[in-house]
Order: structure tokens, then C-alpha cells, then sequence
């Protein structure tokens, strides 16, 4: 590319769909989602020593500024309606990850009466980490591996029929 | 005081309607008329020597063939405890509150409404406490059958090692 090797040092290049996800996946805010034990580890996370907000996630209080929802502990169903009704609330492009064994599953309480076996059965999920719970390195993997999905995104494609949804890359 | 000698004062003071003192058990209870299970409680609590200040459990027991209550009372100032146990048919269980006695048993006895299904008369807000107010059913009854599903979201989990061994066939 000749032009490109003309253009000085200070100059950079990239394509605005990766430039939009590199905005993005550097400022994930998450939703505060403790709902048992998982959420003592999801606290470590965002503390000192494991400190996810190195790489831009920083908790929000408020589904309305979330880009992510980390479901954090036993869902149990009468929760299960409210956790949809946030995850409406949340503004598109909106991501979720599945942290622990309960979320994912059900984990030890999936025979119980009153427990939503897995929260991907009321919310499409992106990222599930396992582990009971799981140490906030665990988690921070998680993270990162949500970034890399985020990378993969193509935000200005959209689909050959014109409806304006969406194509996310493969 | 020991149990057994509060169960005999209370036994001394009401005759009948303490239906059976249960002494040779770890822990002895008495069982008493459901019909007279305020003024059991206003007694006990109020009386000098038993003084029992604290309800500080109160739950209930599907026996299959009857529903019982539980009391366990204990006394800050006297440092004694005793149990009591109202037994009641399983067809529409009904008792009177107790939160007019002592005020800790509001939300207690919405858990035994909620888990059980004891209607207790008088109550000033006998609604679910734990399940979701449009649930059907009474999960701690013995026949409780669980829901395929709930606001179509389904309780079932197939399990994946199931999945895998389907698929080895």
C-alpha cells in the first residue's frame, strides 16, 4: 500500500467498525447483578488485586447505562421475571455473562422447586463462566473473552434484505 | 425453670386443652388445643414465672396424615425455652395468629402460609412472603407437584451427561 507508507508516524489507520468495537469492549460498564455468593467474587473483581476496570469495565447501579450484565448467583424464578425485565431495560449493544455454576445451570439448587435452571433459559447468554463460585481471575478471563467476541462484531453490515438488522460476524 | 416444669405449670392452669405433655424426648414439648393456642400464648407470655419474651420460631410440619404448628418460645429474662405444637387437619389447615401476642410471628407465619398453606385467622397480612404472589400451590406439602413451567419459562434441565450417552447410541 503506497499511500499508506506515505502517511507520517502520527497518522493511524483502521476500520470504523473496528474502531466502534475497540470503543466499545474499553468501556464496558456493568450491571451491579449479585444475586448470592457469586456476587462476593464479583466484588473482588472489581477490587484491587483482580481490578477489571483496567481493562475499561467499571460497575453502573442502573440498567439504563450498562453495556453488559454479569448474573452473578442463584436465579431463582420469581427473580427470573425481573432479571428479563432489566435486561430490556438495557440499552443495545448489550451483552450478558453467565457467571457460575447456578446461573449457568442451576448448579446445586437446579432440582430445588423455586430455581430458574440457567438464566440462558430467559436471556440469550454471550460468555459462561464456570465455577462455584468463580475466582475473580475466572472472571476476568471471562471478561476478556467477551472482549474478543466484542472485537468480532460488524456494526455497519447489515443484511441483504434491507431490514436494517444487524449482522454479527461469524 | 426446666421444661418439664413449665409444661406442668401450663398443663395446671389450662387441664384440658394441654392435649399431650411429651416428656420422654430430647426435647419435651407439650401439644396443645388449637382453639385455645392465644390465650395459651398470652399466659405464657405474660405470666411472672415463665415470662416467655420471645417467640423465636415459628414453622410447620407436613406429617402427610396432619399439618402441625411449632412454637418455640424463650425467655430473655428468665433464660428458659419451650416448645409447643398445635396439630391440624390437612384439609384447610386454620389457626389464630399469634402476631397480636408477639410481634415476630407476622412474617413467620406468612412463610408457613406461603410454604405450607396454614391460613392463620387474624393475621394482618397474610400474603406470600417467598414464592412469587401469582404461584399455585404450597411447595413444603408433601403432594406439591412442581410446574413443568412458570410464565413459560421451563424447570427442567436435561441433564448433559444424559445428552452424551443419548448420543453414543
Amino acid at each position: 500500500m503506497p499511500l499508506l507508507n506515505t502517511l507520517p508516524d502520527y497518522v493511524l489507520t483502521t476500520k470504523t467498525d473496528e474502531l466502534l468495537n475497540w470503543m466499545r469492549k474499553s468501556s464496558i460498564w456493568y450491571m451491579l447483578f449479585g444475586l448470592a455468593c457469586c456476587a462476593i467474587e464479583l466484588m473482588h473483581t472489581g477490587g484491587p488485586r483482580a481490578d477489571i476496570e483496567r481493562f475499561g469495565a467499571t460497575p453502573r447501579a442502573s440498567a439504563r447505562q450498562s453495556d453488559l450484565m454479569i448474573v452473578a448467583g442463584t436465579l431463582t424464578l420469581k427473580m427470573a421475571l425481573r432479571t428479563r425485565l432489566l435486561y430490556d431495560q438495557m440499552p443495545d449493544p448489550k451483552y450478558v455473562i453467565s457467571m457460575g455454576s447456578c446461573a449457568s445451570c442451576g448448579g446445586l439448587f437446579q432440582l430445588a422447586y423455586s430455581v430458574c435452571d440457567g438464566v440462558d433459559k430467559i436471556l440469550p447468554v454471550d460468555v459462561y463462566v464456570p465455577g462455584c463460585p468463580p475466582r475473580p481471575e475466572a472472571l476476568t478471563e471471562g471478561l476478556l473473552k467477551l472482549q474478543e467476541k466484542m472485537m468480532t462484531e460488524r456494526w455497519l453490515a447489515r443484511s441483504p434484505n434491507g431490514n436494517g438488522k444487524q449482522v454479527a460476524a461469524a | 425453670m426446666e421444661p418439664l416444669q413449665i409444661y406442668e405449670r401450663v398443663k395446671s392452669r389450662f387441664g384440658d386443652r394441654v392435649l399431650e405433655v411429651a416428656a420422654g424426648k430430647p426435647d419435651p414439648f407439650i401439644v396443645v388445643d388449637p382453639a385455645a393456642i392465644v390465650e395459651i400464648g398470652r399466659y405464657m407470655k405474660d405470666d411472672p414465672e415463665l415470662a416467655m419474651d420471645c417467640l423465636s420460631n415459628e414453622s410447620g410440619v407436613d406429617y402427610k396424615d396432619r399439618i402441625e404448628v411449632v412454637y418455640h418460645l424463650f425467655s430473655y429474662k428468665l433464660r428458659h425455652t419451650a416448645v409447643l405444637k398445635v396439630k391440624l387437619p390437612r384439609e384447610n389447615p386454620s389457626i389464630e395468629t399469634l402476631e397480636n401476642v408477639w410481634k415476630s410471628a407476622n412474617w413467620m407465619e406468612r412463610e408457613i402460609f406461603d410454604l405450607i398453606g396454614v391460613t392463620f385467622t387474624g393475621h394482618s397480612d397474610l400474603r406470600r412472603i417467598l414464592m412469587p404472589e401469582d404461584w399455585i400451590g404450597h411447595p413444603l406439602r408433601k403432594d406439591f407437584v412442581e410446574p413443568m413451567e412458570y410464565h413459560g419459562i421451563s424447570t427442567v434441565r436435561e441433564s448433559p451427561i444424559i445428552r452424551l450417552e443419548t448420543k453414543k447410541k
